[in-house]
């Protein structure tokens, strides 16, 4: 279970996060949704340690973590995996270098199980005879789904998705959809979703929880999300100009 | 003017000054933000030397660094150290000949040797190894940053520190000697093929003089400082990468920069290595 209290974290004068507060259950897909630039993304890099909070704590199965030297704290990241916005591929090397850079790290496997775990990784995400391809030679969507094999490879107890359905089209964004739910069914992992696309929360979602001001402002299933009498929540989900959240 | 008004008057200002604060509209100074860096690079530096020490080291990574530091530096530090040694042999010999006379000019040899060896081809191979190595380290590392390849990398349990810049800096500090001894040979070749095969200085004094008032810990002494400029570039290219923001101008900025400051940090540690090395006069 992951659960984040008061977090609060500042880049110069903008606040980003104010006292932020979620809980996350073990095996749930919660998806948080807020506008661009509200601190999404922020939120999910601390849970694995890339931001340190200003004030606040994060505590990964009761473990707080954000005091946690780097050290320490590469034992928890070993329980994440994560599928990066542009998926962050590593120019230099080819898919399965890719796919198998975590296992290496983490398991210290031999090679030949390493590239059988590979092969098994980019299989679940429905990709095969790629592992010689360089990451500049596959497409949006290809990359994506490199990205979530890299992430599940080592077998992680949690997934973070930064915007998996951004910068794709909405076929494949439905791609990523489906592999999101099958990762939750076959491997009975935590999901944390960030994203702004409602098409695709409600497809995913079991929770939701709606990020606003720094603080979250809505928690619910769909169906209470949908039914939520917050302006600010209504405005969001059905993507209108006018209303309290202000434009620009 | 009564106390009572200069604690208004000061109170006011203590406002505005705080409320100027508050937006930003007060530039941080620029000696704040050389301290800042300064800082910054202190610190890059502490954890990346306490890092060399720390397992799992990246072999893999730093003999691709040894090949790209040293193997593909060999044409650019070839023609930079041949084209010193003629000019610096070709200047000797019209000294020697305008200022001492005919027949004076076999007495170059050692000046070139030392000039070199000391100098010349340190400084030009840490220039040289800081446009082709430093400002790439800096374009790679920015790129991986802005792409989020370094937090990809954080995430898949690797320390980036020790995964990017530690066998970066090892392999400078290894490669640059190297390449500076090759420069050495090259350039002190290059000044006597100028004087004995071009210009018919009488070869068995010039090579007499050389060997006779070259000496190892002029050639050491050089070495050392080579080795001192690898980590310069490593640890200014490495860091320039990963402070870069903002796209491919930022990245674009932080390669400018990587060139910039290790290109300045070499002259300047130049200048004090060749006062803390010791010479000997007589």
């Amino acid at each position: 279970m992951i659960r984040i209290v008061g977090l609060h974290k500042s880049f110069g004068l903008n606040r980003v996060l104010q006292g932020l507060n979620l809980k996350i259950e073990h095996g749930e897909t919660l998806v948080v949704i807020g506008q661009s630039g509200s601190g999404k993304s922020v939120l999910i890099k601390h849970l694995i340690g890339l931001l340190k909070p200003d004030k606040g704590e994060i505590f990964i199965d009761g473990v707080e973590i954000t005091r946690m030297k780097d050290d320490e704290l590469r034992k928890i990241t070993r329980k994440f995996g994560m599928l990066f916005q542009g998926a962050a591929l590593f120019d230099s090397m080819t898919v399965a270098q890719n796919v198998g850079f975590g296992l290496e790290r983490y398991t210290g496997y031999p090679a030949e199980k390493i590239e059988k775990l590979v092969k098994e990784s980019l299989a679940k995400v429905g990709l095969q005879g790629v592992e010689g391809l360089m990451p500049h030679e596959l497409s949006g969507g290809m990359k994506k789904r490199v990205g979530l094999a890299r992430a599940i490879a080592y077998k992680p107890e949690i997934i973070l998705y930064d915007e998996p359905s951004t910068g794709i089209d909405p076929i494949r964004a439905d791609a990523i959809n489906d592999l999101i739910n099958m990762m939750k069914k076959e491997l009975k992992v935590t999901s944390v979703v960030i994203t702004h696309d409602m098409v695709s929360s409600y497809k995913v979602a079991d929770r939701m929880a709606m990020l606003y001001e720094g603080r979250i402002i809505e928690v619910g299933n769909p169906e209470e999300i949908k039914s939520s009498k917050n302006p600010v929540v209504q405005q969001f989900i059905h993507g209108k100009a006018e209303g309290p959240i202000e434009n620009w | 003017m009564p106390l009572s008004e200069n604690m208004h008057v000061l109170l006011i200002w203590s406002i505005v000054l705080l409320k100027l604060k508050m937006f930003h509209r007060v530039r941080p100074s620029f000696f704040s933000l050389f301290f800042e860096q300064l800082g910054e690079l202190g610190l890059l530096s502490f954890k990346t030397f306490k890092n060399i020490f720390k397992k799992p080291w990246e072999k893999k990574i730093f003999i691709q660094q040894l090949e790209e530091v040293g193997v593909r530096s060999f044409p650019v530090v070839s023609l930079t150290a041949a084209f010193v040694g003629l000019v610096f042999g070709l200047q000797t010999y019209v000294g020697f000949h305008r200022y001492v006379g005919p027949g004076s000019e076999a007495y170059g040899g050692p000046i070139i040797s030392l000039g070199l060896s000391k100098e010349f081809i340190p400084i030009l191979v840490g220039l040289m190894v800081s446009g082709r190595v430093g400002s790439a380290m800096a374009a790679e590392i920015g790129t991986m940053k802005i792409t989020e390849q370094i937090d990809a990398l954080f995430s898949l349990g690797a320390d980036p520190n020790r995964y990017l810049v530690v066998p970066r800096m090892l392999a400078c500090f290894i490669m640059l000697p190297c390449l500076t001894l090759y420069g050495d040979i090259l350039g002190i070749g290059a000044g006597y093929f100028y004087n004995v095969f071009i210009m018919g200085v009488n070869r068995f004094i010039y090579l007499k003089n050389t060997l006779l008032y070259l000496e190892l810990w002029d050639v050491i002494s050089g070495l050392i400082k080579a080795a001192a400029f690898g980590i310069i570039i490593a640890i200014i290219g490495c860091w320039q990468g990963l402070r870069a923001e903002g796209g491919a101008e930022g990245v674009g900025r932080a390669t400018t920069r990587a060139v910039v400051y290790s290109s300045i940090s070499i002259l300047l540690v130049n200048f004090f290595l060749s006062k803390v090395l010791p010479t000997r006069l007589g």
